[in-house]
């Protein structure tokens, strides 16, 4: 299995980083936000991911440089054994086309001066689908595929005429208009009613099984994560600080980040409101100075002085499958 | 309903219609409930359904597109809604009752220091000192969690936990009966949504205070809550003990919300609830849930009342009237 | 597109959008008839002035002016020979000719000028008329001799050893009644002009028409060359609304494309576009336009090209930018970039359709500034020298002091017309605001 899946890497993050400069009077660099610095990752085909953290801790920026939209900084993205960086003209065309994304809000996504037809129209165009009744017979299959049946009602209307979950679906549609290898999904219900969010979450679970796509789910709410990854990443100040699979991670968090998380949020309970959450102190690090050593240590309950404040975890393998960045895990600290 | 000696706020038939240019849009229509010392009421309910009508309508923070705006709201022994503007806006506004808005905390005005933003209520409604009002919102500032050095710090300056914390520190300053809160931790992270909602706890808990805690976040809700009110297309359809509605909610639409919430550690896939909510501009005649509703049944096409089937909750469904036949 | 036809729906509930739309609709037609009808190399042509305007009086008020006052004042008659019994005897070597032309003046006023015109056919030699006056009383008037060239002007009202025998100018003693010589009045009923006319020559013809020029004219009454102003202001309309127009699309169309180019793409684009707008800001226009009129041509299309050029790197620029720099982090420019859109396609498709319909108010409103800068460039002097434009004609007012010599008309009309351009576009215009921006709408 483990071997299999080796050969069948579709996206790989090598020491992936997307610094943006600050600059004084537009040329001056004064400083750099390490909004990714340094992510290992290899995705495997057909496999469902969730990158999970706070904002600010870098996950929409991975998935912007996932897409193409942010140059890395140092490192590279190897998709599909190329490499992203040197992608040119058609070819990356080509790569575009085969990364669909899907945004947090889906009103924003859309053109509010196109219509549907209109809007899904506009990928089929840029790439080069230039007869008429080849792209409306696209576009009716895709919306057929994220169950906006009513096809006829649905095409001439303006994104605003269309409910949240409704429009959602049609970023969807328009993520897989161009038969994508993988979906990168930034938040794709946080901002729909709870009642939709289970709908959407299933529908791109479906998608993604069916086509066999490869999933970047990007979240800030792990418990919307069990049912739609295989895998999850946890992420902290521009770094992963623990993956594993799914009820893995969630049944026995090693990182104490994500402990801290998981106690954050517990399944809802009347009992909830009775007792106060064990919410380490403090913010997030500034991504502009972020601190020497574990990122998490100024925060870390459970901090070692002298260690945690100075040297950089790598990664430990506490449970077979299960990768923490925790000097915790290490054998000279145990005891 | 009866009115005990605790009852601090008792909404009856609150009405807020506003016009609209496809006609009237009915955001609030026909709430009642009651409020009493020390709870949390959590009134939760998906977007469109008319929560934060519901807010504004209590504050009375109004847009001047308004139809009908009726009812009854008794706060102790006065009728609110009986007020002149000028008097709700001298007794009961802030006095009495404080909003905390939706994104209030992108709200603060950004040139003036923090400190004497949360004085404002202090000097302008009650005509305090600077000194008075600054000794007081320093102790605020300490109940809600801010240190006082941020006194003098502009708004920009502050973390957005931080600026969510100043925010309940002015409505808190005036140590009003009532705190609604609209959405107070939705922009902000998990952890910092936790911080708050510790905050929160604290406060009921020392300061004896009550809130209405206006919310769509099930999970959010459960972190408060006493009782929950469920709102569905400007009713509400359910009204219940906090442990009752969490666990055995009793509204079809209630069971569904409650089974769409994920679970952190539960095997089976949570659900959801097909169909799109009503418009508020045009409900549908009868029950307004009843169009997704998998238990509907004849009598769905008449108004439901609100059934009390124990007095702990009240239910606006059919379903329930045998019940309380039964039960009386 | 479902988004403009509902607005324009919601246009209709605002009464000065549809009295906007009426104004610039009637401007509209206006402008068509008039190029249908008079041609612009004729209108050209007549603008120049000349004989085309022979039969027309000099500085006739309009007619509504005279009706409006209640007055009395004639029109121009022009009476022609080949409208009268013509007598010729032959003789030898030539023929004697007698031509009467009889009109009937019904008017209290005088008439502001006489001339006859006089052109002689097929005859290499001149010859001789003698003109004579009968006024309706019976009593004839001897205006004495005249040489007939190929074509000859009689100005009879110049005819000073006439003006002498009159005691008044020609025009005036000819029709004078017996009324009170303080206050007079023309007398009326049937006159006439006989011509005696010695041609030396058989076969030559004598054509004759006489002018009665009145004192009123049209619509739009005529000016110190006889021409008739309803030619300015019916071809001002076409040349004003082109005007307006082409330099609002122009400058609009042109700023909106470079304000969104240095949006998207930032850095030093942006900073190019951002230095040649401030540097562009403080040239001053209007002299500019001065200089290039009076040193190198003023021709309304290079003024045009010039307003343009201008305006191109113009505060608009500004506007645009703060428009468009929140809709360049749109998630959805966003997702064009995630499915390959290029920044051509992203700037043209994406970005500016995003704006434009905030924008068309403000491009309404902007038409009439460019007419009333054409407007005020003529004033100036510096109008296009060939074509009858509204402007044109309030320079030529100034030019001739009409407000000093009581020629209100000449003013009034195209100052009205221009009002009205501005009225129409600043209501529908304004209107229109509301509809495309709803945070102006009122609840």
């Amino acid at each position: 299995m483990e071997a299999e899946q080796q050969n069948d890497i579709l996206l790989k993050a090598n020491n992936l980083h997307t610094w943006f400069d600050l600059r004084q009077w537009g040329f001056l660099r004064i400083g750099s936000v390490r909004a990714v610095d340094g992510v290992d990752f290899e995705l495997a085909r057909g496999e469902a991911v969730a990158f999970v953290g706070e904002s600010g801790c870098g996950k929409s920026t991975l998935a912007r440089t996932l897409l193409g939209l942010h140059r890395p900084t140092s490192g590279d993205v190897t998709f599909d054994g190329q490499e992203l960086s040197t992608l040119k003209g058609e070819a990356r065309q080509q790569y575009l086309a085969s990364v669909g994304y899907v945004q947090q809000d889906p009103f924003g996504a859309l053109p509010p001066f196109m219509d549907v037809r209109r809007l899904l129209s506009e990928p089929l165009i840029i790439h080069g689908v230039k007869d008429r009744d080849t792209r409306e017979k696209r576009i009716r299959q895709v919306l057929e595929e994220v169950r906006l049946t009513q096809v006829d009602e649905i095409l001439p209307k303006f994104p605003h005429m269309l409910s949240g979950g409704q429009q959602q679906r049609v970023v969807i549609a328009r993520a897989l208009l161009l038969e994508p290898s993988m979906l990168i999904a930034d938040e794709p219900v946080s901002m729909l009613d709870a009642s939709v969010r289970v709908e959407i979450l299933n529908l791109l679970r479906n998608i993604q099984k069916q086509r066999s796509l490869t999933l970047a789910f990007i979240t800030h709410d792990l418990s919307t994560v069990r049912h739609y990854a295989d895998r999850i990443f946890v992420m902290y100040a521009g770094r992963i600080v623990e993956q594993a699979p799914v009820e893995k991670l969630l049944d026995s968090p090693q990182h104490p980040y994500t402990q801290s998380l998981l106690a954050a949020i517990a399944d809802v309970d009347a009992d909830n409101a009775l007792e106060e959450r064990d919410v380490p102190s403090g913010e997030p690090p500034s991504l502009l100075k972020p601190p020497q050593g574990c990122r998490f240590h100024p925060r870390c309950p459970k901090a070692i002085a002298g260690t945690c404040d100075v040297k950089d975890p790598p990664f430990f393998e506490p449970q077979t499958g299960h990768f923490s960045a925790c000097w915790l895990h290490d054998e000279a600290h145990r005891g | 309903m009866t009115q005990s000696a605790d009852t601090l706020l008792q909404v009856s038939d609150l009405t807020l219609h506003y016009r609209t240019r496809r006609g009237t849009a009915r955001a609030v229509d026909g709430v009642s409930f009651d409020l009493r010392r020390n709870e949390a009421l959590v009134v939760l309910g998906e977007s469109g359904s008319g929560k934060s009508s519901l807010a504004k309508a209590l504050m009375r923070l109004l847009p001047r597109n308004i139809e009908r705006f009726s009812g009854q709201v008794m706060l102790g022994d006065m009728d609110i809604m009986q007020l002149g503007d000028e008097a709700f806006r001298k007794q009961v506004q802030w006095n009495r009752m404080a909003l905390v808005m939706q994104a209030a905390m992108n709200a603060l005005n950004p040139v003036v220091r923090v400190g004497e933003q949360v004085a404002e209520p202090l000097r302008v409604h009650r005509g305090w000192s600077k000194d008075r009002a600054m000794e007081r919102v320093a102790e605020t500032f300490r109940k809600v969690g801010v240190s006082t050095d941020f006194l003098q710090r502009y708004p920009f300056e502050l973390s957005g936990g931080m600026r969510q914390r100043v925010v309940l520190a002015m409505a808190l300053v005036t140590e009003p009966d009532v705190v609604i809160l609209d959405e107070p931790t939705s922009a902000l992270d998990v952890l910092t949504q936790a911080s708050i909602m510790n905050v929160l706890k604290r406060i009921k808990r020392e300061e004896g205070t009550s809130f209405i805690l206006i919310t769509h976040d099930v999970a959010t809700s459960s972190e408060l809550a006493d009782r929950v009110a469920l709102m569905y297309a400007g009713q509400i359809v359910e009204i219940s003990d906090a442990r009752d509605f969490f666990h055995y909610p009793a509204h079809p639409y209630s069971q569904m919300l409650m089974d769409s919430v994920p679970r952190l550690h539960q095997a089976e896939a949570p659900g959801y609830i097909p169909g799109e909510p009503p418009d508020l501009i045009d409900p549908p005649t009868g029950c307004r849930f009843a169009d997704r509703c998998p238990s509907r049944f004849s009598k769905c096409s008449q108004d439901p009342p609100a059934f009390s089937p124990d007095e702990r909750r009240r239910v606006r469904c059919w379903l329930h009237e045998d019940e309380v036949a039964r039960g009386s | 597109m479902n988004r403009w036809t509902q607005g324009f729906r919601e246009l209709k509930r605002y009464p000065s959008a549809l009295g906007g739309m009426a104004i610039i609709l009637f401007l509209i037609a206006l402008s068509f008839y008039t190029v249908i009808t008079i041609p612009y190399s004729e209108a050209l042509e007549q603008w120049r002035g000349g004989d085309h305007w022979r039969m027309h009086p000099v500085n006739a008020s309009p007619l509504w002016t005279d009706r409006l006052t209640g007055g009395d004042k004639p029109q121009t008659q022009v009476i022609e020979s080949d409208a009268s019994e013509i007598r010729e005897t032959s003789f030898e070597g030539g023929k004697q000719v007698r031509i009467p032309l009889d009109f009937s003046y019904n008017n209290d006023g005088f008439p502001s000028e006489l001339n006859l015109f006089l052109e002689q056919r097929h005859s290499g030699q001149e010859g001789f008329v003698r003109l004579t006056w009968h006024r309706p009383d019976g009593e004839t008037i001897n205006l004495g001799g005249q040489r007939i060239g190929e074509k000859e002007r009689v100005s009879i009202s110049q005819n000073s050893s006439l003006e002498g025998r009159l005691g008044m100018v020609p025009h005036v003693g000819l029709f004078a009644g017996d009324s009170d010589p303080e206050s007079p009045q023309a007398r009326q009923g049937q006159y006439r002009l006989t011509l005696d006319a010695i041609l030396f020559d058989e076969n030559a013809e004598l054509e004759a028409d006489l002018a009665v020029y009145g004192r009123v004219h049209g619509l739009a009454g005529t000016d110190y060359q006889r021409r008739d102003l309803m030619l300015a202001l019916m071809w001002g309309t076409p040349v004003a609304l082109a005007f307006g127009l082409l330099a609002a699309v122009g400058t609009t169309v042109t700023t909106l494309i470079i304000a969104a180019t240095g949006v998207w793409f930032g850095g030093w684009v942006d900073a190019i576009i951002q230095r040649l707008t401030e540097v562009n800001m403080i040239l001053p226009m209007l002299p500019i336009l001065v200089m290039v009129g009076t040193l190198y041509s003023t021709s309304i299309w290079l003024m045009l090209g010039v307003v343009i050029a201008l305006g191109i790197f113009s505060a608009g620029i500004k506007t645009y930018r703060a428009m468009l720099l929140p809709i360049r982090e749109a998630p959805y420019i966003e997702a064009a970039r995630a499915y390959g859109a290029g920044s051509g396609r992203i700037i043209m498709r994406y970005m500016i359709p995003r704006i434009l319909p905030v924008l068309i108010p403000t491009f309404v409103t902007l038409i009439p500034t460019f007419v009333f800068l054409e407007a005020s460039l003529a004033v100036l002097g510096l109008g296009d020298p060939e074509l009858p434009t509204w402007g044109k004609v309030l320079n030529d007012a100034q030019e001739q002091s009409a407000l000093y010599n009581g020629f209100y008309y000449w003013v009034i009309s195209p100052a009205v017309l221009l009002m009205l351009t501005g009225l129409g576009f600043a209501m529908f215009g304004f209107a229109l605001d509301r509809v495309f921006n709803p945070r102006l709408r009122t609840q």
